[in-house]
């Protein structure tokens, strides 16, 4: 069995894996970083995205292998201290952006990386930029609007109305 | 500022945006087991044999088991409701043990150290099935000689349920306009985005084997009384935990076989044991929503006056009647008159069985697919009269004056003003200009025609009077409980029988007793989800939770105060008569200085050293709600499509929902209501359906085959509200949960039958892909 070495969350893990372990069952059922969820089984839905080395993932779609000596951010590591204090959670919960919250981790992660990649979306970008995550409960319409409101905020350092 | 009315972000969004969650696949406890379930990949067949050896021979499994090993203790899975005295009711094991009835099915278990073991071992089981024929299509299911899902029963046709009232054929004889219609609600998948999971940890041995059952369920009161019954096992040794629960949409508003099976696992093996599904498995597995075929007729004068309706249905309940299965299309019985007057209507359903999935309720059960049935003929008879839909509409509907009103389905609509939620709505719309750009685009012969949807809805919701129930010999009440705790420190503690999946009663539930009790809004800590907390409940589903649970804790909190404004008196020296509450505060009315804080009184009721003659010590109260009417909400959604005639493709440019839901406790929660209610019903309309091959196989397993649709196939909503108080309930609230969904759906459709009637196309089957579309356009053009 291989052994692996991974950062999750600035913690780093070493674990004998099997070749064929998904990420997230690494994530979720050895390393106990139960705050990534599985919506899925065909990388649709995208409960699962984290980033790996900053770049989003599915990580249903990922090996546990394939994760060595990389460095994995979880919704779990954007407040370690648990205070939501990140600008797109303090955006998802102003803007009422989730209301289950089952799709919120991986909708944060994928904004994380939208945000990086454009700092200031339109609204079909987000639209867009998001269409590999799927919410059941919101209609997206407060997530558009909290992605969006997050973006202005880290551009102008205020807090939009 | 007072809470109640107050848009408060959520209370429960800190753990959720943090990953800081308790879905149930998230607890394992110490020596946890994991269960996964060999289905059957055939929708009818026989089972002749299943040979599990090799796989209770590999390493890691504890135990592989049958329905066989499991017919003496596994029992049938629950149907509460008991439409007609003659329902066809069949067994309906948690595990097929002689026949598989659709696939999906379960057949086997593994019960392993690991998930991955299980899956492995599922692939060792040997089953030999005989393949029996396959009923799929409900009109040809009803025919004689038709082939049967269940041999035994004689006949496919489970009940037939009849509603009349008024002289319909008085109304139908003459009639200068007569419509008839044959519109199919599609088979959907709820698709909640938790997949299902279930986690049973037992304690003790023998008799006195306690069992903590933790499911991702919209009812763990009613899931906990069922599974007793089903099982056996004393109701008092079980214990049902819903803890954080991702969406339900009515799929977790079920007793299911996974859920059984965990409590006996547990039971056999003396270890807790989980079981999560798969979202493969999940589409098979979790019961379906809709599917219907309705042949409607209206009958109405040349003017559009409204004569009488005819309503024959044929529902799918799937192969077998699950926890509402057979009731949830008669929930629609009371709605396919909507908002109108007329002298006559006959409804007339038969629920069908199938090799299929079951059914049962999904958002809305029963009213979406009423609503749209009355909402598409009524564009039909506008258009068939030639008059605006909204003007149809106007000369048919309950005027503001006219109520409380007795509807022709033998409900009385409280309250409601649907003149001015659809002036407002017209008003947002801009509908007089999107009208005339139509007409512009007709004249011009564009190849992006503009197609604009009406709908005017009600529903009925707030599950439900229990005399009301009774009288549809449902298995239950409609009651909700709640209780008020004062504690020592003057903080207060709430419980709620009513148990959230993301409708956000932590928060809605402290607006309301922060500002009934006039304490910080953090000060309260809502409690719900399980059944060793909240002592008694009726859950979740039908839009019910603020308009009954939400009312009970109403009551309880001015219970609470009634007590403490008996020891205020008494501690004041005052008569109560002469004491006020207010911001929190009892005050001696006239005398500023004299009073006393709801805290102080709290403080004294738990001391009791000086408490009035027969006030027993602290400040709680507990109220069971029954509601004494359903509330109804309404409103007006206008949808605006763009249709590219050459391509079939729909883009929904303007969506306008203005909708009724009575008074507000929070803005913020019911605007998300209403807006994931939206999504869903135009995901009807549009994207969503569950399809079965020939043979019977689920063909749209996964999200990539069941459109479940992404931000990026959705518009942004205009939604506004008017506030007509419920007369029903002291909160003057009616439910939201259901009302978006129950709209959307025929205003998009309306919307495209609108944009293409010049076209000669009267109506497109849902969902509405631009491969129909364009159908429809080829087709109605021909003619």
């Amino acid at each position: 069995m291989p052994r692996i070495r991974v950062e999750v969350d600035g913690a780093t893990y070493e674990d004998d894996v099997e070749p064929r372990v998904l990420l997230v069952h690494h994530l979720r059922e050895r390393l106990g970083k139960v705050g990534t969820p599985v919506g899925c089984d065909t990388a649709n839905c995208g409960a699962c995205t984290v980033l790996l080395d900053g770049l989003s993932v599915k990580s249903c779609s990922v090996l546990a292998v394939q994760a060595d000596g990389r460095s994995v951010t979880t919704v779990e590591g954007l407040s370690p201290d648990g205070s939501a204090g990140h600008p797109l959670q303090r955006a998802f919960h102003r803007e009422h952006a989730l209301q289950c919250g089952y799709c919120t981790p991986g909708m944060i992660m994928a904004s994380l990386d939208l945000l990086r990649d454009n700092p200031d979306p339109s609204e079909e970008e987000v639209r867009e930029g998001l269409e590999g995550n799927l919410c059941r409960c919101t209609g997206y319409q407060n997530i558009v609007r909290a992605v969006r409101s997050a973006a202005a905020e880290a551009r102008t350092g205020e807090v939009a109305p | 500022m007072t809470e109640i009315g107050h848009a408060r972000p959520r209370a429960e969004d800190a753990r959720l945006v943090t990953g800081r969650t308790r879905w149930t696949d998230n607890l394992t406890p110490a020596g946890t087991l994991h269960v996964a379930y060999l289905r059957s990949p055939h929708a009818h067949a026989r089972i002749d044999r299943v040979d599990v050896e090799a796989a209770r021979r590999r390493p890691n499994v504890v135990a592989v088991l049958t329905g066989k090993d499991l017919a003496e203790e596994q029992g049938a899975l629950p149907c509460a409701w008991q439409v007609t005295e003659d329902m066809k009711l069949p067994a309906h094991p948690p595990m097929a043990v002689d026949e598989v009835r659709y696939a999906g099915e379960p057949v086997a278990c593994v019960v392993a150290r690991d998930r991955y073991s299980a899956a492995d071992a599922l692939e060792d089981i040997d089953v030999d099935y005989s393949p029996l024929p396959v009923v799929l299509d409900m009109e040809r299911a009803v025919e004689d000689g038709a082939d049967l899902v269940h041999s035994d029963l004689g006949t496919n046709a489970s009940y037939t349920w009849v509603f009349e009232q008024g002289d319909l054929d008085a109304a139908m004889r003459d009639a200068p306009v007569l419509l008839e219609r044959r519109f199919v609600q599609q088979r959907l998948i709820p698709t909640a985005m938790e997949p299902r999971a279930v986690l049973c940890e037992p304690d003790g041995s023998g008799p006195n084997m306690d069992f903590t059952l933790y499911s991702s369920t919209q009812i763990p009161h009613i899931l906990r009384l069922m599974l007793a019954v089903v099982t056996e096992i004393p109701e008092h040794r079980i214990r049902v935990v819903a803890p954080d629960v991702g969406g339900g949409f009515g799929s977790k508003l079920q007793v299911y076989g996974e859920e059984v099976l965990a409590l006996l696992l547990a039971r056999r093996l003396g270890r807790p044991v989980k079981w999560t599904e798969s979202r493969s498995e999940g589409n098979m597995a979790v019961h379906h929503g809709r599917d219907q075929v309705q042949k409607v007729t209206l009958a109405a004068d040349r003017d559009g006056t409204l004569r009488g309706l005819k309503v024959e249905l044929l529902a799918d309940m799937g192969a077998y009647l699950m926890l509402v299965t057979p009731g949830v299309p008669l929930l629609g019985a009371f709605m396919f008159n909507g908002i109108y007057k007329m002298d006559a209507y006959s409804f007339t359903c038969t629920g069908v069985f199938t090799n299929k999935t079951p059914t049962d309720a999904y958002r809305g059960a029963g009213r979406p697919e009423a609503t749209f049935a009355i909402e598409r003929l009524m564009d039909e008879l506008a258009a068939e009269i030639g008059v605006d839909p909204v003007e149809v509409r106007r000369r048919n509907w309950i005027t503001h004056e006219e109520f409380p009103y007795d509807t022709i389905a033998g409900l009385t609509y409280d309250t409601g003003n649907y003149e001015a939620a659809t002036e407002k709505a017209l008003a947002l719309f801009e509908y007089d200009k999107l009208r005339a750009e139509q007409h512009d685009r007709r004249e011009r012969r564009d190849p992006v025609q503009l197609g604009i949807g009406v709908s005017t809805y009600t529903e009925m919701c707030g599950l439900a009077p229990s005399r009301v129930l009774g009288s549809l010999s449902y298995g239950a009440g409609g009651w909700e409980h709640a209780s008020v705790r004062l504690l020592p420190s003057g903080k207060v503690e709430v419980v709620t029988g009513s148990s959230a999946h993301g409708q956000g009663h932590e928060t809605a539930w402290a607006q309301i007793a922060a500002d009934r009790l006039g304490v910080p809004f953090e000060d309260v800590r809502v409690l719900h989800g399980d059944t060793a907390v909240s002592p008694k409940g009726m859950d979740t589903y039908g839009s019910r939770s603020l308009a009954v649970g939400g009312v009970a804790l109403y009551r309880a909190c001015d219970k609470v105060v009634d007590k403490a404004r008996t020891i205020a008196a008494h501690m004041l020296e005052a008569s109560e008569d002469d004491l006020e509450f207010g911001g929190g505060r009892f005050s001696v009315r006239g005398v500023e200085a004299a009073g006393l804080s709801i805290q102080e009184v709290t403080q004294a009721a738990f001391a009791a050293h000086d408490l009035p003659d027969g006030v027993e010590p602290s400040l709680d109260s507990d109220v069971t709600h029954d509601p004494e009417n359903f509330s109804f909400p309404h409103g007006t959604h206008l949808c605006a499509v763009e249709i590219d005639t050459e391509t079939g493709f729909t883009k929904i440019r303007r969506y306008v929902a203005v909708d009724d839901v009575g008074n507000v406790v929070n803005p913020l929660i019911v605007e998300g209501q209403v807006h994931g209610g939206l999504a869903q019903g135009i995901a009807q309309a549009l994207y969503e359906e569950a399809v079965y091959d020939a043979d019977g196989n689920l063909t749209t397993t996964t999200m990539a085959d069941y459109l479940v649709p992404s931000a990026a196939d959705l518009p942004s909503f205009t939604t506004d509200r008017t506030e007509t108080p419920a007369a029903g309930n002291p909160l003057g609230v009616k439910g939201v949960g259901e009302a978006g969904t129950i709209a959307s759906t025929p205003a998009v459709v309306n919307a495209i039958v609108d944009a293409l009637r010049p076209y000669g196309v009267r109506d497109v089957p849902m969902p509405c892909t631009p491969e129909r579309v364009w159908t429809a356009l080829r087709e109605g053009g021909a003619r």
